[in-house]
């Protein structure tokens, strides 16, 4: 404890040097902006602006300051698009949209932005502290997770999103497995063989996510509002003032706290992140809620979870990188290779060595949670005005935005004509009333399943039993029979009690 | 990603005003085939910082991802085949992904290859608290049963990663397809696998297990290399030294278009070949983690050749391509 509060005291006086506290704004700020674009997230955030950080010149510890900012302010950013235009700004921000953007349509954008500023700010404060006090304890539970415990993850992952079900569980399921399918184009990890390439040297390494996204949600969405516009249905949403009041913290101060703790303990496992974090969170929120029928309808709850959730593995997924060197994510394995083009060894050595680095990165988190609440909050009337904008300038403006995004990560036309194939499937899909999130949430698990699914069995040499071999699988699946026939019971004894009454 | 920083970069980089060297490479640009933070990244960088005191105008790095370097080498046989000023990171994997089909119609005839700046070089890796502690332990528990290890590797079967493995399998007669190999989403997992005991051996590159060479974590049976390697490694044996005639080194460089002029070539080979006799040079080279491999020219293109000869024979005996 006493070398935490003395690593912590030295971080301090990194982080508030006044350039580098100027830094931690800048990149909050850029970040959050960032973020706010359709379907450019940390990681694609970090990516664009690591060249600008190196080119500065700036000292290492400022230049990853920078960085850092920048990563959580996209993390904070996605929820932005999310809310407003129901397209997703990162994989993250996905579950973001199924109570976000209802209650912008509601005239409620207000209140949706800042309680998500709140919930993402709660959640990322708590990441940053347990980090600090647990750091190298966390970090060797989460390298110990096996890959058939990841296995057991995803299947307690999928049973929460079976809670997701709308009103037609056969479409969820479809929806779903559309999106596994997506994940399985390209080069297999396991064997190195080509699947359902087409011969299209573009989708060997698989489909990227970010036009996945772009497809299925931007495109989709801009065709909807196009369509909406041309039958003259659209109608223009007022300004609206709203704000979260004390009535909503109250309401969700257990979701944004359970939202924290899942996000934080599944943000730490290297590989899974913020997109897994958020689902588990939705989905355990609407089934412990007893009205669970609000959610997706615009319910404060379902959108403080997936919130806190995801800003709170954000935040865990540096425990791994700082801990032991070991990048837990995208944007951590980035901030990693951005670390050696400063000439830092990265690793576990990193306290000891460089411990102004280590420490001063964990004091501009604190910092950078504060600010980004700080930044946002009054921002909140800046983007609610975005949903006053006239359709006829919002419609291009968001196809822009989306094909801009595309292109300036990855840089090649075949994406551009990939997206639009999966914009107008995405319409149609919308037209049959699938949902898409179920399809996002497949493509993201669905790799992840195969992929540790894959790993547990060549481990074992084909035997299955491996999956079940441990404590850690074992609870796991305990909790996912819980989550299926729990709501089974309640259900019926609802239904008995409800005849007696009669 | 098209986004040049290059006023930025330059002004950062430059500042320095070195003497600058006289030459006819005007806005010299360097293709990084990858996002940024990388090793095609680091090896632009490389480029850019070490070429400083050689190139007489500073030089810009571009990003071009896509397929692992698929996009780049289809753009300069389509549209910048004969771009004198720019040249294009390639790595050995590169080298593999033609051998193993992975850029399409392109091969290693399809570019002009120019210098290399460094290298890094395979290593296999166990924990600390292992029961091997050289080579021939693991060699010898493999041989009693080849199903009772469990390696695991930051890529794909037919990858770098697993190639190093198949290499060195093959010294000793075993299959590398007999194995059995975990493919992990890159370096960072694949250790902690081996650090949470969910693997027996890794597979690494040298250059990665700098940061973890005090820990007293893990321990480098061999480092994969020609000889022996400068300090933290010098007291790691290779495998050669061991009795194992496996070599795996990743070496980083470039190439540039095809129907680039042979004044252009034999230019950036000059630029090459007066980097390495600078000290500036070798200093960063250092710095960014990567160590001494120089090669340019006619020397590179038979190194090149040759590599390429023996990544397309363990692929076929591995079953990779026909």
């Amino acid at each position: 404890m006493e070398t935490v509060l003395s690593g912590l005291a030295g971080g301090f006086g990194v982080a508030l040097h006044p350039f580098n506290l100027f830094l931690v704004l800048v990149g909050c700020f850029g970040g959050t902006l960032i973020g706010a674009l359709p379907g450019i997230g940390p990681t694609n955030g970090v990516a664009i602006l690591l060249p600008i950080a190196y080119g500065l010149g700036l000292p290492v510890e400022s230049a990853l300051i920078l960085l850092a900012g920048i990563y959580y302010g996209a993390e904070y950013g996605g929820r932005i698009s999310s809310i407003l235009l129901n397209v997703p700004g990162d994989s993250g921000a996905v579950m973001t949209t199924l109570d976000g953007h209802p209650m912008a349509v509601n005239g409620e954008a207000g209140r949706a932005l800042s309680l998500s500023a709140v919930a993402s700010f709660i959640g990322g404060t708590f990441a940053v502290v347990l980090m600090s006090v647990f750091g190298p304890l966390l970090a060797s539970y989460a390298i110990s997770f096996s890959p058939a415990d990841y296995v057991a993850l995803m299947v307690f992952a999928f049973a929460s999103l079976a809670s997701l079900v709308g009103k037609d569980p056969l479409k969820t399921l479809i929806a779903a497995l559309i999106g596994l399918m997506l994940a399985t184009v390209g080069i297999d990890a396991s064997t190195g063989i080509k699947r359902y390439d087409f011969g299209i040297p573009d989708i060997l390494a698989g489909i990227d996510f970010l036009v996945v996204i772009i497809g299925l949600f931007g495109i989709g969405e801009l065709l909807h509002l196009v369509e909406q516009q041309v039958t003259g249905r659209m109608s223009l949403l007022k300004l609206d003032k709203s704000f979260v009041s004390k009535a909503d913290l109250l309401l969700t101060k257990w979701t944004i706290a359970r939202g924290s703790v899942i996000g934080f303990f599944v943000g730490i496992l290297p590989g899974t992140g913020a997109s897994v974090a958020s689902a588990v969170a939705y989905g355990t929120e609407k089934r412990l809620a007893r009205d669970s029928e609000k959610f997706g309808t615009g319910d404060p709850r379902g959108l403080a979870a997936p919130e806190s959730a995801n800003n709170a593995a954000a935040g865990g997924a540096m425990v791994p990188m700082l801990t032991l060197g070991i990048p837990g994510s995208g944007t951590t394995a980035m901030l990693l290779g951005a670390l050696l083009l400063f000439n830092v060894q990265p690793g576990p050595l990193m306290f000891q060595q460089r411990p102004e680095i280590a420490w001063g990165l964990i004091a501009s988190m604190y910092i950078g949670n504060v600010a980004l609440l700080v930044i946002n909050l009054p921002l909140v009337g800046l983007f609610a005005r975005m949903l006053t904008i006239p359709p006829r300038y919002l419609t291009p403006l968001i196809g822009v935005l989306a094909f801009v995004g595309v292109y300036a990560v990855i840089g090649n036309t075949f994406d551009l004509k990939l997206a639009i194939g999966l914009g107008i499937f995405g319409w149609i899909l919308r037209k049959l009333d699938f949902q898409l999130a179920p399809v996002i949430l497949g493509f993201v698990l669905g790799s992840l399943f195969e992929n540790n699914l894959r790993r547990a069995l060549s481990m074992s040499g084909g035997d299955w039993s491996i999956l079940l071999e441990s404590f850690d699988s074992q609870a796991l699946y305990v909790l996912t029979a819980l989550t299926i026939v729990i709501p089974v019971i309640v259900g019926r004894r609802r239904l008995r009690m409800a005849a007696q009454k009669q | 990603m098209r986004i040049v920083f290059a006023a930025a970069c330059a002004v950062g980089m430059f500042a320095g005003g070195a003497a600058l060297a006289q030459n006819a490479i005007t806005d010299p640009e360097c293709i990084a085939p990858a996002q940024p933070g990388g090793g095609f990244d680091l090896t632009c960088r490389v480029a850019q910082d070490g070429f400083s005191e050689v190139l007489s105008e500073p030089m810009k790095v571009s990003f071009l991802p896509g397929g692992s370097g698929a996009v780049a080498i289809n753009q300069f046989n389509t549209t910048r085949t004969d771009d004198p000023n720019a040249i294009v990171a390639f790595s050995t994997g590169s080298l593999l992904n033609i051998v193993t089909g992975k850029f399409g119609e392109w091969t290693e005839n399809d570019v002009r290859f120019v210098g290399t700046v460094g290298a890094d070089f395979g290593a296999v890796v166990v924990r600390a608290d292992s029961e091997w502690q050289n080579l021939d332990d693991l060699v010898a528990t493999l041989k009693e049963d080849p199903t009772s290890v469990i390696f695991g590797s930051g890529g794909s079967v037919g990858s770098q990663d697993w190639m190093k493995g198949a290499i060195l399998l093959d010294t000793v007669g075993l299959d590398a397809k007999t194995i059995r190999y975990v493919a992990f989403d890159g370096g960072g997992e694949a250790i902690a696998a081996l650090l949470g005991g969910n693997t027996d051996v890794f597979f690494a590159d040298m250059g990665e297990m700098t940061a973890h060479m005090d820990t007293g974590e893990m321990r480098i049976l061999a480092s994969l290399s020609p000889e022996r390697l400068p300090a933290p490694f010098e007291e790691i044996p290779t495998a050669i030294e061991q009795g194992y005639d496996a070599e795996y080194t990743i070496m980083r460089g470039f190439y540039v278009g095809k129907n680039v002029s042979d004044e252009a070539y034999q230019e950036w080979i000059d630029v090459f070949r007066s980097a390495y006799e600078n000290d500036h040079f070798n200093k960063v080279v250092a710095e960014k983690g990567l160590l001494k491999m120089q090669m340019a020219g006619d020397e590179l293109n038979a190194s090149i050749a040759d590599r390429v000869d023996r990544l397309r024979g363990m692929a076929q005996r591995a079953g990779l391509i026909q």
